[in-house]
């Protein structure tokens, strides 16, 4: 059992069983490898929101595999997809730009995935590191954003750039980048305000609070998307579109602690190639762990 | 990625024409896309795999196998299916005769509750009623404040008790709004996770504590497979009465919608469309089926166009159409009607066959606010006698509108071209007047 899945599963009682959901069905009722395990196997990925077209044809591979190399039993054909799965998630040149100094980080995402709280835990992280890290908060059209960032920056014990609801969010970037340089920031946190990758509007004002930001910054800008692991197929959506306004650099995983697996990230690396940096599995403020691929992928095919 | 499922079953009974007649195996192709369309737009697996082999039975009858078109036939088949799944009609919300009703929501964390709240107490104030909001999300930092926010924004009382303690601050605010003369109460709870034991414990306590009229789960449109888990666990756990689906005013086909009420059987009652606080409408299953398989929303496009619909500048408008005096004025009036229906991206997803445009087709959703403005920068004469507008009008009717001499030039161009072709129209209408029949073939 992973280490982060472990945990989990000490908290949260009765839901171990369905935690290894789905998967684990296919290993519990014996090692044999027939029709009735692909339609599951299939079903298994489906439901855990990996997109039918994607596994379609990763069954198909699968198949292909088990067959020409013997794949003795259920356990082992599930090892194989998920070292399959594990490659494809695994970036060997994703730089971490969170954990460097200095470091701008700009977070976005669409509205209710937990940014605002990544941010929070980000900083908390960084400053028990003994870095130096200030929060911009430039999401200035949710009632009381400013507030909730403000609790975790207490928390964290580190200072933070705001303004008033209803402001330019470039501008209170702008104002965060320049204390950043005057203070010596190790790590800059920039929050913005959810929306919709449909909205043209405000994805145009995204990207203007980039442009700023990326002007005016002496550290290296990087932008980390935050995605929830509920989300469904319409989640490489939102991704193409963030990545195509300010350029996507990595993504945060949050909410891994419910009985979401987060299958259409994998779409969004192999679709985009856009890494994953962090996960979260908890509300604490040291729940954001460091993505693993192999053990992300485990869990994923129910062998966690 | 997602395409629309006629054109899917299109192209699959393409094959078929000069035919005539459905094979089993065409329906079994027809039913793969079926299959795919639903899991493309969320919708869960296993209610997926039950509704296919229904619409199968259906699609295998005579009437489809006989049709001469049975990529419709299949088409129809499946929408009925799809809003019989959902509940066939709407659902209403049911309140009691107590004073005050109280109305619950939960949800997942980032689901959209507060905000529902919010939206919710606006909608059913606009209904004659006096809502209160109380604050029990005693966890998730600021968010007290941010309904605090929200509810001065909307003139709406809000109720946040002392303390940690969700369960105390939820009968305290339902006594508030008896002390305040409110005759409802709306209770924002803290979001949290199916799996989460205690938490969930702590939302059945609410319930068995302010004895709610209506228990309403909010689910994220976005949400993929995992939404009939928690729906399942809220249910069994809290035991909720319907449904609030929000975010749907993005892309996505929302099937976590249509698999809940299939799984749990619970309605969905309303649905967010939008950032601003009366963004809530009641759902419809037939519109929600329509735009799981990509299809346009006759209903809604026409609800939305009733609603800004004003019978007495139309009716003036006409008037002088049929007199061939179409003034700027008119054509500023029939802007701001169409202002008033939505975005025109939020009208264009209803339209059918929409979709069908390409995607990166620009909606210049500004174009509307420039004509406006160009013409507020008008005279009264100006706007009646367009062709007095000379070079130094124009130039400070641009600068009036904070556009280009060029956009003005443009702007009056166009309007000329649609006073031309009202001319025609109000010639040709009074002909057909005057011999007593329509034109065939002719659209007016």
């Amino acid at each position: 059992m992973s280490a982060w899945l472990d945990r989990l599963t000490q908290g949260l009682s009765r839901t171990r069983e369905q935690l290894s959901g789905q998967l684990n069905v296919l290993l519990g009722r014996g090692p044999d490898v027939d029709e009735a395990f692909w339609t599951d196997l299939e079903d298994a990925l489906i439901g855990a929101d990996m997109g039918v077209v994607a596994v379609n044809e990763m069954v198909e591979r699968l198949r292909d595999a088990a067959k020409r190399q013997a794949l003795p039993d259920a356990r082992a054909v599930l090892e194989h997809l998920a070292a399959e799965i594990a490659a494809e998630l695994r970036r060997p040149d994703t730089e971490d730009f969170i954990a460097a100094s200095p470091s701008t980080v700009l977070v976005v995402g669409i509205n209710g995935t937990g940014k605002t709280t990544t941010v929070g835990k980000l900083a908390k992280a960084a400053a028990d590191e003994g870095r130096t890290v200030l929060i911009g908060s430039a999401d200035t059209f949710r009632a009381a954003a400013v507030e909730q960032l403000h609790i975790w920056a207490d928390r964290a014990g580190v200072p933070i750039v705001e303004s008033e609801r209803g402001t330019d969010p470039a501008s209170v970037a702008f104002d965060a980048v320049k204390r950043a340089a005057l203070t010596g920031t190790d790590l800059l946190l920039v929050d913005t305000a959810g929306r919709l990758h449909t909205s043209r509007d405000l994805m145009a004002e995204l990207s203007k609070v980039k442009r700023i930001v990326e002007r005016e910054s002496a550290a290296p800008v990087h932008t980390l998307l935050v995605m929830d692991a509920t989300t469904g197929q319409n989640g490489l959506t939102q991704a193409r579109e963030f990545n195509s306004a300010v350029g996507v650099d990595a993504i945060a995983l949050t909410k891994l602690d419910g009985t979401a697996k987060g299958g259409i990230a994998v779409a969004v690396v192999r679709e985009l190639g856009i890494p994953i940096l962090r996960i979260g599995v908890g509300e604490g403020a040291d729940d954001l762990k460091p993505f693993d691929p192999e053990e992300f992928a485990a869990a994923l095919v129910g062998l966690g | 990625m997602f395409q629309n499922l006629t054109d899917r079953l299109q192209s699959v009974f393409s094959k078929l024409t000069g035919r005539g007649k459905l094979s089993e195996a065409d329906v079994d192709a027809a039913m793969r896309e079926v299959r795919m369309a639903l899991l493309e737009a969320d919708v869960n697996f296993k209610v997926v795999k039950e509704f296919v082999a229904k619409v199968r039975e259906r699609a295998v009858g005579a009437d489809v196998m006989q049709s001469l078109t049975p990529g419709q036939m299949v088409v129809k088949i499946v929408l009925e299916e799809l809003t019989a799944l959902m509940g066939g009609n709407e659902a209403r919300l049911a309140l009691s005769g107590r004073v005050p009703n109280v109305i619950m929501l939960v949800g997942l964390q980032g689901a959209g509750k507060t905000t529902a709240v919010a939206k919710l107490a606006n909608l059913l104030r606009k209904q004659g009623k006096r809502p209160l909001m109380v604050a029990c999300d005693v966890y998730r930092p600021a968010a007290i404040d941010q309904l605090e926010a929200l509810g001065r924004e909307l003139d709406i009382p809000v109720y946040r008790g002392e303390g940690t303690d969700a369960v105390a601050i939820a009968r305290e605010g339902v006594k508030n709004a008896v002390d305040r003369l409110r005759d409802l109460v709306i209770i924002d709870t803290a979001g949290r996770l199916h799996v989460d034991e205690e938490m969930m414990d702590e939302a059945a306590q609410i319930k068995t504590a302010v004895r709610p009229e209506q228990v309403l789960m909010v689910v994220d449109a976005m949400t993929g497979q995992d939404a009939v888990n928690a729906a399942s666990a809220f249910a069994e756990r809290v035991d909720f009465d319907g449904v609030i689906i929000s975010k749907l005013d993005g892309d996505a086909r929302g099937g976590a919608a249509l698999s809940i009420r299939a799984v749990t059987g619970k309605p969905v009652l309303f649905a967010s469309v939008g950032e601003k606080t009366d963004n809530l409408e009641v759902f419809r299953p037939d519109g929600m089926a329509r735009r799981i398989l990509g299809m346009g929303d006759v209903v809604s496009l026409i609800e939305k166009a009733q609603e800004a619909f004003d019978e007495t500048t139309a009716a003036d408008a006409e008037e002088r159409l049929r007199a061939g005096s179409f003034t700027l004025d008119d054509f500023l009036g029939q802007l701001r009607q169409l202002k008033k229906m939505g975005s025109i991206k939020d009208i264009m997803a209803m339209i059918p066959g929409a979709n069908k445009l390409p995607k990166d087709a620009e909606i210049d959703e500004h174009a509307l606010v420039r004509t406006e403005a160009i013409i507020q920068s008008m005279t009264a004469r100006e706007r009646v006698k367009p062709s007095v507008i000379n070079g130094s009008r124009r130039e400070r009717i641009a600068a009036g509108a904070g556009v280009t001499v060029y956009d003005v030039n443009q702007m009056l161009k166009q309007f000329a071209q649609a006073q031309k072709m009202v001319k025609q129209m109000g010639s040709q209408q009074g002909k057909r007047k005057r011999r007593g029949m329509g034109m065939p073939g002719m659209p007016f």
